[in-house]
């Protein structure tokens, strides 16, 4: 390691400022390793830029090609020149819906009995429970939702064929609860415990203590989790790509029970038909169209759920 | 009368004190969550279970061996994984090489150089927004960039291995800076302050005092990066790996980096696609070795921050 250089001076003499200043080759090298380390950082702006640009490119060259009326058809169906807004956009809503209405129970429910309830020593247990199932690979979601969910709940529940979009949204919504559950838990932990003893001191139990004084303090935090959670849920592929079918095209439907396409599902059908695709011109340019849209909304939640993270952050 | 009614007040406060009454609704509502969480459990228990059990024919007829040393076939009896482990091996390695030098790059100017000022938000920003972009968007920025864009695909060979790793590693970047820069927060100011005050420079600083300290940290976020690289497939399938295989032959290395590819993931995918009922268990078997890859990756990273994690 470089050290500091002390050499001998004549008595009488005092330090000037250029004993102080370091040397050049140690200067130098500084300004170098910090160029290095500021040039890694602005790679993740470029990426953004190069992200915007490529989604506009392409949505700009599908729009101006294309015949505005087939935006607004009877389904999606880009080898037939129908691209529907409105089929991928509700297929798209009602995965969510479904995965929200899984997602909103088990991880708040779960959330609240780890920060309330349970004892250190069960936390210890239970998290990397939650922590293994966040690991799952959504692909692996996607074929579980396939043999598993749909047959034994949507099947033989609710009617439904093999390949439904109640199928994908409950699959979807398993894959998100530990995601609701851990942003919602650290929120509620973040209450201070002052409020909780003040509560108990008032004569409460633990039930009114949680919902009445818990919850309503953390209530930003738990709005954040649940807006990110819709965000995943819309941004999600596999799950949706492998069990929702409608791998060729789908008409307009908001019945979970139906096949049907999402957004993201659209996506990966008109890339994994790429040799087909070539044909018809505008299939492939529809591609950044709908990433453009998918961008735009989970970008839209994602700064939503921050401002409501920073709001917790504030307040305690 | 007076003296009546205060004894029964002070029984009933007595009574109400000493909570005799069991609280109904506050055990319903223990239950209740506690069922929340064992649901979680349960629904974890049964996607490990029916796949292992599906996927326990293929193991126990052919052996591990020969399922994992198999190449991809259409007769579901001779399918195997090969290409896709050695596929997903080279994603990895894109990601280690590139990624992870870049986020931990990144994260050291954002924790330890960058001071509060405008274009330090805007790149905070930027990270946070990058993180919460859909993986499959990252597919497009992937087919733009390596495969359409003229001047880099002679270089990446289109759908290639090389257009693959290159955006997988893209994806993780902001994974890769927002776990390293968690590490560095944790280390005390103390000690920057303590290399400070005998004249270290910035960079000695953060190199002999700051990094040793947050490597174990850095070591086991990167180590979950790679876990995430291992089971990432929407970018993937949009830059051809569902389609595509690894080819077998002999060609030399830069041939196999521009060739078709497939990953592990990316083989799930296509195998549940195919006719269900044929390739139910070797899609079952396929996901088996994802998870078991996934379990080794990401027991590694618990038993090193097990093993040095510290508490200031």
């Amino acid at each position: 390691m470089a050290g500091v250089s002390i050499e001998a001076r004549p008595a009488g003499t005092s330090l000037s400022v250029s004993d102080l200043r370091l040397k050049m080759g140690r200067r130098r090298r500084e300004g170098v390793v910090r160029r290095v380390f500021f040039a890694a950082a602005l790679v993740s702006v470029l990426i953004n830029v190069l992200i915007v640009v490529t989604l506009f490119d392409g949505t700009w060259d599908f729009l101006s090609r294309v015949e505005l009326r087939l935006l607004w058809t009877d389904g999606w169906f880009p080898r037939r020149d129908m691209y529907d807004i409105r089929t991928i956009v509700a297929g798209t809503m009602v995965v969510a819906v479904v995965a929200m209405v899984v997602a909103t129970p088990l991880g708040l429910g779960a959330a609240v009995y780890l920060a309330e309830y349970a004892s250190r020593r069960a936390r210890r247990w239970l998290k990397p429970i939650l922590e293994v199932l966040a690991g799952i690979p959504s692909v692996v979601m996607g074929f579980f939702a396939l043999i598993w969910i749909s047959p034994n709940i949507m099947q033989s529940f609710f009617d439904a064929g093999l390949f439904s979009l109640g199928a994908a949204g409950i699959g979807v919504g398993i894959l998100i609860t530990p995601l609701v559950a851990s942003v919602a838990e650290d929120a509620m932990f973040a209450v201070p415990g002052s409020l909780r003893e003040a509560s108990y001191g008032l004569g409460a139990r633990k039930r009114a203590t949680t919902i009445r004084v818990v919850f309503p303090a953390a209530v930003s935090g738990i709005v954040a989790a649940l807006i990110l959670g819709i965000s995943r849920a819309i941004g999600e592929t596999l799950v949706v790509a492998i069990a929702a079918g409608g791998t060729g095209g789908s008409l307009f439907t908001i019945d979970p029970r139906q096949q049907g396409q999402t957004m993201t599902a659209a996506m990966t059908a008109l890339a994994t038909g790429s040799d087909q695709v070539k044909g018809a011109t505008l299939a492939f340019p529809s591609l950044f169209f709908v990433g453009a849209l998918l961008f735009f909304m989970t970008l839209g939640l994602n700064v939503m759920s921050e401002r409501f993270v920073r709001r917790v952050r504030k307040s305690y | 009368m007076a003296a009546t009614h205060v004894s029964a007040t002070a029984g009933a406060v007595e009574q109400a004190l000493r909570g005799r009454r069991t609280d109904v609704g506050g055990v319903a509502f223990r239950i209740a969550l506690f069922g929340a969480l064992l649901i979680s459990l349960l629904v974890l228990v049964i996607l490990l279970a029916d796949v292992f059990r599906t996927a326990w024919p293929v193991f126990r007829d052919r052996g591990v061996a020969d399922f994992v040393t198999s190449n991809i076939s259409s007769l579901p009896e001779r399918a195997g994984v090969r290409q896709g482990i050695i596929g997903s091996l080279y994603i990895v390695a894109f990601v280690v090489v590139i990624a992870i030098p870049l986020g931990i790059g990144g994260a050291i100017y954002m924790e330890e150089y960058a001071r509060d000022t405008r274009l330090t938000r805007v790149i905070n920003a930027n990270i946070r927004n990058l993180a919460g972009v859909p993986a499959i968007v990252y597919g497009l920025l992937g087919i733009a960039l390596f495969v359409q864009f003229q001047a880099l695909q002679p270089i990446t060979g289109g759908r290639s291995i090389i257009s693959g790793g290159l955006t997988i590693a893209i994806l993780v970047l902001p994974i890769v800076i927002i776990t390293s820069a968690e590490a560095l927060r944790a280390v005390p100011r103390s000690i920057r302050e303590a290399a400070f005050g005998v004249g270290a420079t910035r960079w000695e600083v953060v190199r002999s005092h700051v990094l040793p300290y947050a490597a174990p940290g850095i070591f086991t976020g990167t180590i979950l990066t790679l876990a995430r690289a291992f089971g990432e497939t929407a970018p993937l399938i949009l830059l051809g790996a569902a389609t595509g295989f690894l080819s077998t032959g002999s060609a030399g290395f830069v041939d196999t980096l521009k060739g078709p590819y497939t990953a592990l993931p990316t083989l799930v995918f296509a195998y549940a696609r195919k006719n269900l009922r044929a390739f139910e268990q070797i899609t079952a078997a396929t996901i088996v070795t994802l998870l078991v890859v996934l379990l080794l990756v990401n027991a590694t990273a618990i038993i090193l921050r097990n093993r040095y994690e510290r508490k200031w």
